[in-house]
């Protein structure tokens, strides 16, 4: 008599399967799914070796290390999936310390019932776009919880990343006199998901500008290695990251409503919902604070690479004891751009 | 965008500023009074305030539907809320309005209470619909613009034979609000309250016209222009009443002719006619028991009146002691003048309605303006 060569006599039923609760108990059904699914998907030396953790080797110098969780509903939206989403929200925090980002995990809590048909479609285009960016998941795990103990899916990854030598970039290093740039249009992530609920009921040709900013950062700090912050308006926009930085660095900040790009699409979504592109969420995304004399190289480098394409100076920093951000209108009048106030929108990201 | 960025266009603004500034006397002071909170809000979103001559100020009113509303309607909310089987629906901006003993629907929401944001009347209906097992209740507010809407929800439910939807009624009329005002101690006989014209609601007065206003700028000798609600719309009415003042005139004057006319929208203002009657009194906050202010429905359609199915609550507790949100209301004080604002009040925890819509006074210029109450520091590098 021979054995069976495999393990599981019968494949995952891809197509019409479901999780159930055996695929997060520890027995087979699990070992299945992380083999058939994860492990085939993800393909890395360390991932590969098959233990609890993940050994690789590192050079030498200043590591930086984060985590995210992405609870976003929908989970599938024009230009990306939570799936996706969770490898460049990762892989770009730790790119905004001017970091090379080295590797990832990612945790999985699936809700039971939750089609294996969709889980198979997030998690290959979370094996594409770490691919894409080159930051391979070398270590991950899954939980199956209930059905009504969960949405869908959460997906929680961290990632891992080295600094260059020179660079010190963070949210403290803003100056009075620093010039303020972004990579690019405001609004595109949070229009694109909001396009796809149900309620809103509107159709829209915005995609999500999710995207890894890890090569667009490189390039940046290759430039000017004494980039005082970067960081991606994700939740809050624009309005709640520049109000975050200028606490933490204890500065003001003017900024020129009309120099700050917003596409047509996003501004007459916006005015149709009502809200102000300033405190859409973007995934694609950065803001930079330099010193004013880097700040037309800087720009000419963003405006190089494809992430960057419509970067723009939108204001700078300022001595204020308040620490306002401050916005001069279209209209030629002054406003204070505050925190959001309780949330624009539900779960985004 | 067409039909938008012609009203926000920031060269014209400066023309108008300038124009504006030409004309008003230096000699006098003219304030102007814009009723609707969306007006407030495009005055502070767009910093108008910076574009107009020290003598032209303006003076927020309280055409803001979730500011106005008392704390014996949203306790009453609350009330129903917690009845047995009941889903409660509202407009976003409702849920955070504080009503006595510090609760909120959001609150009470978070308690367990099944209720639910909606973005219009029909998915309030729809959610009845797909529940049949629940009473949906529509917590309806607002002034003329957003009754019609509500109108139709009942008219579907009726049609359709749902019986498991109703309405606890709650919108209030524009022209009673600006009478009170006028009316005010403040206004009429003190005179400590300076009020020389009016900005007119750009929304309202689609639905009921512009005719509604002439009887009060007649009677109190007032000018009113009706303007839409773009910054473009607010300076040229603000110009248009500074010229009306200079001339003595008290006329109405229709500024938002792109979708204001004098007699409205007819057909949303019989359907309103047919199915809704007056209440003889309403209690607004900051403007006390109003009379003839607000709508109730028709007794052929009380099977869709929450009032009339559930024993709602009439009580009428006070606001907070030290909040000043009813004397901003009618214009007499200013969101500074509260020792809540900005201290214990903000928009995340607000204490009362004037910190929670983005039109409210108080939020808006939290949110928006107030940098303007500390002193400028050096400010570049």
């Amino acid at each position: 008599m021979t054995l069976p060569r495999r393990t599981h006599p019968r494949p995952l039923d891809i197509a019409h399967g479901r999780v159930d609760l055996t695929h997060g108990g520890g027995g087979r059904a699990m070992a299945q799914l992380v083999e058939e699914l994860f492990v085939a998907a993800f393909d890395n030396e360390a991932l590969n070796q098959r233990n609890d953790q993940a050994a690789f080797d590192v050079p030498g110098g200043r590591m930086v290390m984060t985590t995210d969780g992405y609870v976003i509903s929908p989970l599938f939206f024009p230009g990306g999936d939570i799936g996706s989403l969770s490898v460049h929200g990762t892989v770009n925090d730790v790119a905004m310390a001017g970091a090379r980002p080295i590797s990832l995990s990612a945790g999985f809590i699936i809700e039971e019932g939750f089609p294996l048909a969709d889980l198979a479609r997030i998690v290959a285009s979370m094996a594409r776009a770490s691919k894409e960016a080159g930051v391979p998941v070398v270590t991950g795990d899954t939980k199956v919880v209930e059905k009504g103990k969960g949405d869908g899916i959460f997906i929680t990854t961290a990632g891992i990343g080295l600094v260059p030598p020179g660079v010190d970039i963070g949210g403290d290093k803003a100056r009075p006199g620093d010039a303020i740039l972004i990579s690019g249009t405001m609004g595109d992530h949070g229009v694109a998901v909001m396009s796809q609920r149900e309620s809103l009921g509107f159709e829209t040709s915005i995609v999500s500008d999710s995207a890894a900013l890890h090569t667009l950062v490189a390039a940046m700090v290759a430039a000017v290695p004494g980039i005082h912050v970067l960081r991606d308006p994700t939740r809050g926009g624009l309005a709640a990251t520049l109000n975050e930085i200028a606490t933490q660095a204890g500065v003001g900040m003017l900024i020129d409503e009309t120099a700050v790009p917003v596409r047509p699409e996003v501004r007459g979504a916006c005015e149709l919902l009502g809200l102000d592109p300033l405190y859409v969420a973007n995934e694609g995304k950065l803001i930079c604070i330099c010193a004013e004399a880097d700040a037309e190289r800087l720009l000419a480098v963003m405006r190089a690479h494809p992430l960057g394409a419509n970067a723009a100076r939108i204001g700078e920093c300022r001595n204020d004891s308040h620490h306002f951000v401050q916005m001069k209108t279209g209209m030629g009048g002054m406003r204070v751009v505050d925190w959001l106030a309780g949330e624009q929108l539900p779960r985004i990201c | 965008m067409k039909y938008i960025d012609e009203f926000r266009d920031g060269e014209v603004a400066r023309s108008i500023a300038q124009a504006i500034a030409a004309e008003a006397d230096p000699l006098r002071s003219y304030h102007i009074m814009e009723f609707c909170g969306g007006h407030t809000h495009a005055i502070s979103r767009y910093g108008l305030e910076d574009l107009l001559p020290a003598n032209v100020r303006m003076i927020h009113g309280p055409g803001c539907p979730v500011c106005v509303l008392p704390v014996g309607r949203i306790d009453a909310a609350i009330w129903l809320a917690g009845q047995e089987g009941v889903t409660l629906c509202t407009y976003g901006d409702m849920l955070r309005v504080p009503g006595s003993k510090r609760l909120s629907l959001l609150k009470a929401k978070a308690e367990g209470r099944d209720i639910r944001m909606v973005y219009s009347t029909l998915d309030a209906l729809k959610l009845a619909q797909s529940m049949p097992e629940r009473q949906v209740v529509f917590f309806a507010i607002g002034f003329e613009t957003t009754t019609p809407p509500t109108a139709v929800a009942i008219k579907q439910a009726q049609a359709l034979g749902i019986t498991n939807f109703s309405v606890f009624c709650n919108h209030v009329l524009t022209p009673s609000a600006i009478t009170q005002i006028l009316d005010s101690p403040e206004v009429r006989d003190l005179g400590t309250v300076k009020l020389d014209a009016f900005i007119g609601p750009a929304h309202v007065s689609t639905i009921i016209g512009s005719r509604p206003y002439e009887y009060f700028a007649e009677e109190y000798q007032r000018p009113v222009v009706i303007a839409g609600f773009e910054p473009l719309d607010v300076m040229q009415a603000v110009r248009m009443l500074v010229r009306q003042i200079n001339e003595g005139r008290f006329e109405v004057e229709n500024e938002f002719s792109r979708a204001v006319t004098r007699d409205g929208n007819e057909k949303a203002k019989s359907l309103v006619a047919e199915m809704f009657e007056l209440r003889r009194v309403f209690e607004w906050r900051g403007l006390g028991l109003v009379p003839y202010s607000a709508l109730r429905l028709k007794e052929p359609y009380a099977a869709w009146d929450a009032e009339r199915r559930w024993d709602v609550p009439q009580d009428s507790p006070p606001d907070n002691k030290a909040c000043e949100c009813g004397a901003i209301l009618r214009g007499v004080k200013k969101p500074m003048d509260c020792k809540l604002f900005g201290t214990v009040c903000t928009p995340e925890s607000p204490m009362g309605s004037c910190m929670v819509s983005a039109e409210g006074a108080c939020a808006a210029h939290w949110t928006y303006g107030r940098f303007r109450d500390v002193e400028p520091e050096d400010s570049h590098a």
